[in-house]
């Protein structure tokens, strides 16, 4: 097995009484799909938080590369080539889809009077958006104007523009139609074929299987099985959800 | 935020010119254009203060559109332009100052005590210079405390800036007792107060520079893009790395540097404190701002919005007094436009939101 890209072990992380991660681990390949799935208070959102540095652990380690490394912001995360496309997607509605994707990483005309060079980040948003096949009807029209599959690839192409190793897609498809996850699963293929990993939250079954290339289960804040998902079924799956079904050597519950 | 760049994106190729469209005007980027224009809330302000200056210019022909009432009107206005700006910035973060008329007293009332110990009428160019500076620096000290409270102590700016607007005047009152101090350096009343510089007298110069300046930093740099952000999503601009906290206590220090340049203008204008003359500028000022186009939920507005939104009341008392209407309708009928502007702002995200 290849060396992880990003690896969580043992990370431990407790909200007053309630313990959401107990010890859990998981690891990123390099070039893969992989889905991060569990059941409802499982602990996937804080494992989330704490990979993409919202949050930081109790215990355990995070390693990037193998490196042990301390991630106390989501800009340490980005520093270290990790993304994150939130659910609730995190746009500025009002500003327009270029300004939101170099929000915090502006290009200056004038960089001593920090004097944005809008043009340049308006032409380079367009080839971003071109390259993820995403079409704009105006990329200089407020973001609040564009329909909800389109601020999805708005916030996607701003990931995919600036993530060198990992994205994570926390429940990407939950607010979009049919059509429209169809697209973000092909998003989701192409940020791979492009070499960045991605770790999928999701609670949409066949999507997982649709789109993984692999499947790491979370149960009451540790990790209970690994799946290829080509050789994974639905039932495995739920089984690994719901405790019926437990693969992973270490430990079971206490 | 003007297409220009996608219309001029047609083929490099160069060889051979492409046939322009026949009907320019009927293509996307016009198009565009248009939709900007119709949506952008300064044309509709801009209709609105157009239709006023022109209804009172046929009403009374010779009185109205002169170039000495324009020049009165942007004088009065000055002070309350360069507080606009100021508040411009704070209401784009989704907040609000109602201290600006307080602090714009406070201002005045500490660089005043410095100029009246320190040669009164007769102090020289370097004391002038030097109580401004005094001014400025306590409207921008009050703002950057007013700042603190609401980014770090989650004080509502609201609370915030009124505890600051009552608490600035009572300090303004205990620093004279009550009484206005008068006889301001000369060199100050007779140069920015009242002298011209090429037939336009130093306090339009001023404000406008002012506005100007700021307007661009605005539209242009990464401070103005900020501003906007954090009024728009300020979770969104936390987690792509922007410190809020930092950038919010910086508006309201901004916030209340303008209204310290207003208080050394008002110094120089008047020639003495006026305690008592400020208590509703804020009104005025959030006034301006919001018919500028201004939204108080953040995220939207501009700097020429501001300034039009400004001269919309102004022009309304002056062709009011000028058609001899009594003048204190205008209260009523800012009132009513005031609300007119922000129930038509709320249809418009209503209409976006439902898009």
């Amino acid at each position: 097995m290849a060396e992880p890209l990003l690896e969580a072990r043992s990370v431990t992380k407790r909200y007053g009484h309630v313990q959401a991660l107990d010890g859990a681990s998981f690891a990123v390949l390099p070039g893969e799909v992989v889905a991060l799935i569990g059941d409802n208070g499982a602990g996937k959102s804080t494992l989330v938080k704490v990979l993409s540095g919202a949050i930081r652990p109790d215990g355990g380690e995070i390693l990037v590369e193998g490196e042990p490394v301390s991630l106390s912001s989501p800009v340490d995360a980005r520093r270290h080539g990790i993304e994150t496309v939130y659910q609730d997607l995190a746009l500025a509605p009002d500003l327009d889809a270029a300004a939101n994707l170099y929000l915090g990483r502006e290009i200056y005309l004038v960089p001593l009077l920090r004097v944005l060079n809008r043009s340049a980040m308006r032409r380079s948003a367009v080839s971003a958006f071109a390259e993820l096949g995403v079409e704009l009807p105006d990329v200089s029209a407020p973001v609040a104007t564009l329909s909800g599959g389109q601020r999805q690839s708005v916030a996607v192409a701003r990931a995919v523009a600036f993530a060198s190793k990992v994205i994570f897609m926390d429940e990407p498809t939950a607010a979009l139609g049919v059509v429209q996850r169809g697209r973000v699963l092909d998003n989701i293929r192409r940020v791979r074929d492009r070499g960045i990993s991605v770790v999928l939250i999701s609670h949409n079954m066949p999507e997982v299987l649709a789109v993984a290339d692999r499947v790491e289960v979370l149960r009451l804040g540790r990790r209970v099985a690994r799946f290829t998902a080509s050789e994974a079924s639905l039932e495995q799956l739920v089984g690994a959800m719901t405790g019926a079904l437990t693969t992973e050597g270490e430990g079971g519950v206490k | 935020m003007t297409g220009g760049v996608q219309a001029g994106a047609a083929p490099a190729g160069g060889a051979t010119p492409q046939p322009r469209p026949r009907e320019p005007w009927r293509g996307p980027a016009a198009r565009r254009l248009a939709r900007r224009l119709i949506t952008a809330n300064e044309t509709w302000t801009l209709l609105a203060l157009a239709i006023l200056v022109i209804y009172f210019t046929v009403r009374a022909p010779r009185e109205f559109f002169t170039l000495s009432d324009f020049s009165l009107i942007a004088q009065n206005s000055a002070a309350l332009l360069v507080m606009a700006v100021g508040q411009t910035y704070v209401i784009l973060t989704a907040g609000i100052d109602l201290s600006v008329g307080s602090v714009l007293v406070l201002s005045g009332v500490v660089a005043a005590e410095y100029y009246t110990h320190n040669g009164g009428a007769a102090a020289g160019t370097g004391t002038v210079w030097l109580g401004a500076v005094i001014g400025l620096a306590v409207g921008f000290g009050w703002g950057a405390v007013q700042g603190f409270l609401v980014a770090k102590a989650k004080v509502p700016p609201l609370i915030a800036t009124l505890a600051g607007f009552g608490a600035a005047l009572g300090v303004s009152y205990l620093v004279t007792g009550g009484s206005d101090i008068s006889s301001m350096p000369k060199k100050l009343t007779s140069t920015i107060g009242l002298a011209s510089i090429a037939g336009v007298q130093w306090l339009i110069v001023i404000s406008f520079l002012v506005a100007i300046v700021f307007g661009l930093i605005l539209a242009y740099t990464r401070f103005g893009r900020y501003t906007y952000a954090i009024g728009s999503n300020p979770e969104a601009a936390r987690r792509v790395g922007i410190n809020v906290d930092r950038h919010l206590i910086k508006v309201y220090a901004l916030s209340g540097l303008m209204a310290g340049a207003a208080g050394i203008m008002s110094l120089a204008f008047f020639g003495n404190t006026t305690i008592a003359g400020h208590a509703t500028d804020n009104l005025t000022v959030i006034t301006a701002v919001v018919l500028g186009g201004a939204s108080l939920f953040g995220g939207r507005g501009t700097m020429l919005g501001t300034v039009i939104g400004l001269f919309i009341p102004a022009a309304l008392q002056t062709g009011l007094v000028i058609i001899h209407v009594n003048q204190y309708w205008q209260y009523v009928a800012i009132g009513a436009v005031l609300v007119a502007a922000v129930y038509l702002d709320q249809f418009r995200r209503r209409l976006r939101e439902r898009a």
